[in-house]
């Protein structure tokens, strides 16, 4: 049996596969606590909208939310990758693309919310 | 019965085609591969394996309508009367009906399929208790005839890297039994980004499972020990 590495952007799949279920929970954990906001409070406007997003726990959540996002993207992004790209090459081509605009989905949400 | 099938001699054939036979079924005829056996009797350059006719062997799983499985406890009477065959998807055909099964059995012996104990060997056997014992109901039954790993995507597409349902569900077989010493080692073996984790639970294995099998579960107690070891 073979038993090279292959490029994978992985060294072991237990952390990655964790790490999907746990931002998973995150991402639902904050989804419920966004509809209670919205569906509990005054009828949406601009200036509701915008007072709560200049509370600070709002802003924490929403990030981690957002980083959440990026990490459970990555990992599905990288095991579709790892089926499909075959050529390891342009795996690690792809696999840089996909990570670097994550990264800057992830600036461009910080930047959005503590602008 | 119309049987459609699945003919590729790589010898002679420039491509694979399907070829249908009219089958007259008698009264005696049961199962399946009666109707198949019936095929072979017109065109005996029809190629396809099958050995204990009872599935307990495992040697003549196919794709029979799209969904694989074993013709020899397939009953006639629950199929339609079109009945399309072709061989276990996702591997080398030798010939028709035939898959090269190398790959297959690669993967299931790189999980070491039997116990490993360092300690000396008793006079007799090492004994297990009723609960130890009950532990490898759901496990230990499984034939190997391939139905489950070729219904897997995950198998398709890294036969080579991916062991497979068939060889996981024997792998945590080993893991869950009291006289296998082992079980780090076999953790081990299964971290790394493919071997184990390239299952994404889409429960094919389960779907397609000759004896009723569920792979999935087994997966997923595998996982469930990786977690409690590592937090």
């Amino acid at each position: 049996m073979s038993v090279h590495r292959v490029v994978t952007g992985s060294r072991n799949g237990l952390t990655d596969w964790l790490a999907q279920r746990v931002t998973a929970a995150i991402m639902a954990v904050y989804t419920v606590i966004v509809l209670i906001v919205l569906l509990g409070g005054p009828p949406i406007s601009y200036a509701v909208w915008k007072d709560l997003f200049t509370q600070g726990w709002m802003r924490v959540a929403t990030l981690l939310f957002a980083a959440s996002l990026c990490w459970h993207m990555w990992v599905g992004v990288r095991n579709i990758l790892m089926d499909y790209a075959k050529p390891e090459g342009l795996r690690l081509a792809l696999q840089v693309m996909t990570l670097l605009t994550i990264a800057a989905y992830l600036g461009w949400t910080l930047h959005i919310l503590w602008r | 019965m119309k049987l459609s099938i699945y003919r590729y001699n790589p010898e002679k054939d420039a491509r694979p085609y399907m070829q249908d036979y009219e089958v007259q079924l008698e009264h005696s005829d049961r199962m399946l591969l009666d109707a198949l056996i019936k095929a072979k009797a017109q065109d005996d350059s029809l190629s396809f394996r099958r050995s204990c006719r009872e599935g307990v062997c495992g040697s003549d799983a196919m794709n029979i309508n799209g969904k694989n499985g074993l013709p020899c406890i397939t009953k006639l009477a629950d199929l339609p009367q079109h009945v399309t065959l072709r061989p276990l998807p996702g591997q080398p055909v030798v010939r028709d009906l035939i898959v090269d099964m190398t790959q297959f059995f690669k993967q299931y012996h790189s999980i070491q399929p039997y116990v490993v104990n360092h300690e000396a060997p008793p006079e007799r056997e090492r004994l297990q208790s009723p609960a130890q014992r009950e532990e490898l109901n759901g496990l230990y039954e499984c034939i190997l005839c391939a139905c489950c790993s070729t219904a897997c995507p995950s198998f398709w597409w890294n036969p080579d890297k991916f062991v497979g349902p068939a060889g996981l569900l024997q792998a945590y077989r080993f893991i869950a039994d009291s006289r296998d010493q082992d079980t780090a080692a076999r953790l081990d073996n299964l971290e790394d980004p493919y071997r184990l984790f390239r299952c994404h639970s889409i429960m094919n294995c389960v779907d397609v499972c000759p004896k009723g099998l569920n792979p999935t579960r087994a997966i997923g107690k595998i996982k469930d020990l990786l977690v409690k070891r590592s937090v």
